[in-house]
């Protein structure tokens, strides 16, 4: 490319920034609006394998993972009420259940409260007052076998975010999973452990309507009589384990889905 | 030079991180897993050569007074193409790496060879230095990543090579490997070990420590 006379004169000047901008935005917006419909697609992937997950519905390949998906029902519950909507409310609140954004929600004041110091447990300090919750049936009884409920929490760097399935009976953890957090990696980080989640398996939630599961610090021992009610602390991560043991406390305590699950399972 | 010289140099005799000690903020960040790691280095090497090429294409037009803007104009558009592929192709890895794709926008290896090398050469020359240094950074990330996995999560690519405690293994992994802090003392260790090979990397002193005046006085 020639030089031109006078490279720093004010119209060159203009000149080069003027195309450089001109090109660069092009590129940045050609290559965004070709990868969005991707982008999308793993978005949605990796949030219902997650789903698929914590329910304990695991190695099932790609193919197989949106028909899985679909035998769950996708409910809408209102937490500032305590119940499941109906699909015709939450169409009139216009809430679309596979594109609504709680993270989103949760930062507008007419979606969501914020909470009092004494309410905020998990440390996220805004509620929204909509969640999108999955609903797994029995086949033939349609009785609720597996609920998946979304829930975040504060940890020591960063909020976890994830998935925690109960079983039928609203009071027993079937499985957990966090699909984003920013904890240290092989100590907090641990939270992704399969070993770890695993023993979150079986465990109870509530006793006498309080929630009493607890991460403790070392190991549970079985001979203990709140055994059923101990996870294991991840050991080097106090603030990490001390954050899931609060986010799993809010989310099912009356200020999260507690009053749902009780509706529930009546 | 030639452009094998080009390519080559910056991994050993004038390395980024080794004799430059740049980007050294993302070698501390994402060098806790080898595949997170990887895919760092791919795509920084990536921004720094067509970063170099398109800088060094429009060279001899840009004005000195807004050099700098329309780099960063450009690498940082870059970057963001970049970020946006690794979402549509690589979703898991994409996370995992979060804010420090985009924070090679500030990597000072990728403007350090813009200004340095592709407003003063042809196209090609400046492809070749950016890919060069871009390997250069890789090599160091690679090295330390690795010794970071294997120490303290016991694995390499996530396979598992040192059977751990809590699997029922036998190896106990080193907490720190995972912190900031132990990148500090490998890439100290790398550059050491460098600069004991190459002794023409060693800088002179920029003063003497005195002799230990509180006993000789005494």
């Amino acid at each position: 490319m020639l030089a031109p006379k006078n490279k720093d004169s004010m119209s060159n000047v203009m000149a080069v920034a003027l195309s450089v901008c001109f090109v660069c935005s092009i590129m940045v917006a050609s290559a965004a609006v070709l990868l969005k419909p991707q982008r999308i697609a793993n978005k949605n992937f990796d949030r219902i394998s997650n789903i698929l997950m914590a329910a304990g519905i695991q190695n099932v390949s790609p193919t197989e993972i949106v028909s899985e998906f679909d035998k769950f029902e996708v409910k809408v519950a209102d937490l500032a009420e305590g119940r499941i909507i109906s699909d015709l409310e939450a169409l009139d609140l216009g809430i679309d259940t596979s594109a609504y954004d709680q993270r989103k929600a949760s930062k507008d004041p007419s979606l969501s409260k914020s909470l009092k110091e004494g309410e905020d447990i998990a440390s996220i300090s805004r509620r929204a007052r909509y969640s999108v919750i999955y609903v797994l049936r029995e086949e033939e009884t349609r009785a609720i076998s597996k609920i998946i409920l979304p829930v975040h929490g504060y940890g020591l760097w960063s909020t976890l975010y994830g998935f925690l399935s109960l079983q039928g009976d609203m009071n027993t953890v079937s499985g957990i999973t966090f699909y984003e957090h920013g904890e240290t990696a092989g100590l907090g980080g641990e939270v992704d452990n399969p070993d770890w989640k695993k023993s979150w398996e079986g465990k109870k939630i509530y006793s006498d309507g309080n929630v009493a599961l607890r991460v403790i610090k070392g190991k549970a021992s079985s001979d203990s009589p709140d055994y059923d009610y101990q996870i294991d602390g991840l050991s080097g991560a106090t603030l990490t384990s001390r954050g899931v043991e609060n986010m799993v406390a809010y989310w099912l305590g009356k200020d999260g889905f507690g009053p749902v699950l009780s509706r529930l399972g009546e | 030079m030639t452009s094998k010289e080009i390519l080559l140099n910056p991994l050993f005799n004038n390395n980024p991180i080794g004799l430059q000690i740049l980007g050294i903020c993302s070698a501390l960040a994402v060098t806790t897993k080898m595949s997170v790691a990887l895919v760092m280095c791919i795509a920084l090497t990536v921004v720094c050569a067509f970063s170099n090429l398109f800088i060094s294409v429009i060279r001899n037009r840009i004005p000195s007074s807004v050099r700098i803007i329309v780099q960063m104009t450009i690498i940082a558009s870059l970057v963001i193409v970049v970020d946006q592929v690794l979402g549509a192709v690589a979703y898991d890895l994409s996370k995992q790496l979060s804010v420090f794709v985009g924070l090679i926008i500030t990597n000072c290896i990728v403007m350090g060879r813009a200004e340095a090398f592709a407003m003063q050469n042809p196209p090609w020359p400046s492809f070749i230095d950016g890919v060069g240094n871009g390997l250069g950074y890789s090599l160091i990330l690679m090295l330390v990543a690795a010794v970071r996995e294997l120490f303290g999560s016991g694995s390499m690519f996530g396979v598992e090579v040192l059977p751990l405690v809590t699997n029922g293994g036998w190896y106990s992994p080193m907490g720190l490997m995972l912190l900031p802090p132990s990148a500090f003392f490998i890439i100290g260790g790398i550059i050491w070990a460098i600069r004991a090979w190459k002794k023409d990397q060693v800088e002179e002193s920029e003063h003497e420590i005195g002799e230990q005046t509180a006993f000789s006085k005494v």
